[in-house]
């Protein structure tokens, strides 16, 4: 058996290691020859999967980070708490791969600085790139007790810790901004965005999704990460973090219908065409699917489902952010595109090295909690007041 | 605005010769990218275009691209580092050495102008600039000067705007009865006027009237509004829940 899980894992690593390979070959094209040799993106279509996948999605993924400060730090529900590590862990990787992600998209690469010296508030680009820099600052330095404890360096987490409030409210901030000013960027193309998708409240869908979509990267790495380094599993809290998931995405879907029915675009959904299509798929996989399954408490309270619920919301987040990105655009504009291999290749790499780098963290770092939470049975983990808390709610 | 410049082009009067494409890129320096300008396309070495189109009697039309100038342009807006810029005297303007390559402004302009050197590994974004060099001399801009019929006029934004009225005024039958550039997303500096709807030769249709930076401006706005209640929120929810958590201790303790 044990021989098993270990070919299992040698398999995965070397999957693993053919994807950062490929992923370097494209990097090694995309900085000697250009965008235009390396990407699908033209003239007509200047914003491709870099920018749908690699920013979108990622800074959407990495939303857990910002959830679970506030759930246990600002509203203190502190039965949450080993689950913090673990989710600023996520994010604060995310965002460096969103970072490193936006640095093959960038023609002028070299030149991302300008945006720290050369403000043009009027731009939604221009607060997103801010918040970005800000809020991966603030991740590290949520991270960075971690770090400090490893080594010992007493007086550099002392120094944390008494900042560690403003810092995640800071941090809860920053991510409000910038998690819906994703969807403002999308504001100023009413008329070159198809209707199913523009909306004056896509700051407000993007902001909500994020949320909803936050939660379940919660409860999916928590099921991978029990799995694979045979951590026990926190499922009456996971219940409770898949019921708020759905209640996010659940209420994200409605506002939509509202909107669509306010404005006459109900018929749009039904037309038949590609993008109706696809619109369907995303609500089916990332909306109808994983709330019904949520929604039932027996379901919801049994580990697999709980996770394959996660799992198509996860699904339908990307293709709502891929959807708004490319599939809204692309046939309205006539404008045809689907990512190169290379396009591909660099966005697997940075997957793969998220993965990577998340396993290397949770090796050398004290990431998850301590095997007090392998038991199920709350009484063993909650301290009294605890207890009190959760008796009320 | 008042010394602001502009164009007026006026399909009716073009006869698709082609000689403004090429005097603009003599003008600019642009390398040559077609034999034949009426089969060319808008790209990093040419700013403009006159392409043909079938009128509903079978009849040729001709029609130019260019930039629009806006009046309040998008990607002066959009762009995150301050690259773009509306010049007073009408020209709006790419300033290649802010640039980081972002191409927020080629997904956000509403005429689909801006074009990328997409085979550079220091691209730059290219598009008519209004012949803002020739300008400063004095000059109206090469297109105008060089066309042969007067379909493309250089002036005063508010003397072309007063002629374009005119022309559709007195002559009503010749024209669809709308200047295009007037009104579309806040208007443009360069006015367009043809016997046929607009989109039908290529041009961005159903353009609000409102500039469309007012979209992004009104949840820009909300920044600081999110800002101030999000804090008075955030620090009042911890105050709050942190006490009731102390409470219940104290009652723990006691019971």
């Amino acid at each position: 058996m044990k021989n098993g899980i270990l070919r299992h894992l040698t398999f995965w690593k070397i999957i693993g290691a053919i994807i950062v390979g490929f992923g370097l070959y494209s990097t090694y094209l995309r900085v000697t020859l250009g965008l235009g040799a390396t990407t699908n993106l033209s003239d007509n279509f200047p914003w491709g999967m870099w920018i749908g996948f690699d920013i979108l999605c990622g800074v959407g993924l990495a939303a857990g980070g910002f959830i679970i400060c506030a759930i246990s730090h600002i509203f203190h529900i502190k039965k949450y708490e080993p689950l913090i590590r673990p989710a600023i862990l996520t994010a604060f990787l995310g965002y460096l791969l969103v970072i490193l992600g936006l640095l093959y998209d960038l023609g002028r690469p070299l030149d991302v600085w300008h945006a720290i010296i050369m403000w043009n508030t009027h731009s939604v680009m221009f607060e997103v790139a801010w918040c970005v820099m800000l809020y991966t600052t603030v991740l590290f330095l949520e991270f960075s007790p971690i770090i400090f404890e490893k080594f010992k360096w007493n007086w550099l987490l002392n120094i944390v810790r008494k900042i560690s409030t403003p810092i995640m409210m800071l941090g809860i901030l920053l991510s409000t901004l910038h998690q819906s000013s994703l969807g403002s960027l999308f504001l100023i193309i009413p008329t070159k965005m198809h209707a199913l998708w523009w909306s004056p409240l896509l700051p407000v869908y993007f902001y909500l999704s994020a949320i909803g979509v936050g939660f379940s990267v919660i409860i999916f790495e928590s099921y991978l990460s029990a799995r694979v380094f045979n951590k026990g599993l926190e499922m009456n809290l996971l219940t409770r973090i898949g019921l708020f998931s759905a209640i996010f995405i659940g209420v994200t879907f409605l506002i939509k219908l509202i909107d669509l029915t306010a404005y006459g675009k109900l018929g749009l959904i039904l037309a038949n065409t590609q993008e109706s299509i696809l619109f369907l798929a995303e609500i089916l996989i990332g909306t109808l699917i994983p709330v019904a399954i949520l929604l039932n408490k027996k379901l919801r309270e049994t580990t697999h489902w709980l996770y394959i619920s996660a799992v198509f919301i996860i699904a339908g987040f990307m293709f709502n952010r891929l959807n708004v990105s490319i599939t809204a655009i692309s046939g309205i504009n006539n404008a045809g595109y689907f990512p190169s291999i290379y396009e591909i290749g660099v966005t697997m790499m940075l997957v793969v090295l998220g993965m990577w780098a998340f396993g290397f963290a949770v090796k050398y770092f004290d990431v998850f909690p301590v095997e007090e939470f392998e038991e199920n049975e709350e009484d063993e983990i909650l301290r009294p007041d605890q207890k009190e808390l959760l008796a009320e709610d | 605005m008042q010394k602001q410049k502009g164009l007026l082009f006026d399909s009716t009067m073009c006869v698709g010769c082609g000689e403004c494409s090429l005097a603009c890129k003599e003008a600019n320096n642009l390398k040559k990218t077609s034999s034949d300008p009426l089969r060319d396309q808008l790209s990093a070495d040419t700013y403009t275009v006159v392409h043909q189109f079938v009128g509903k009697d079978n009849e040729e039309i001709y029609s130019r691209q260019l930039c629009m100038h806006c009046i309040n342009p998008t990607c002066v807006s959009v762009c995150p580092v301050g690259a773009f810029e509306k010049t007073p005297e009408g020209p709006v303007l790419y300033d290649e050495s802010k640039c980081i390559g972002c191409r927020y402004c080629m997904q956000a302009c509403p005429h689909n102008i801006p074009r990328y050197e997409w085979s550079s590994n220091y691209p730059r974004v290219r598009k008519c600039i209004l012949c803002a060099h020739r300008l400063k001399d004095g000059l109206p801009t090469a297109c105008a000067e060089v066309c042969p019929t007067g379909a493309t006029q250089f002036g005063l934004l508010e003397d072309l705007k007063k002629e374009a009225a005119e022309r559709i005024k007195n002559n009503p039958d010749t024209y669809y009865p709308h200047i295009y550039g007037l009104n579309e997303a806040g208007g443009t500096s360069v006015l367009v006027l043809a016997s046929v709807p607009f989109d039908r030769l290529g041009f961005a249709k159903n353009l609000p009237n409102e500039p469309l930076p007012e979209y992004t401006g009104r949840a820009l706005q909300a920044v600081p509004v999110v800002l101030s209640a999000g804090t008075a929120f955030l620090g009042g929810m911890y105050w709050l829940t942190k006490r009731k958590n102390q409470i219940a201790k104290e009652e723990n303790k006691e019971n």
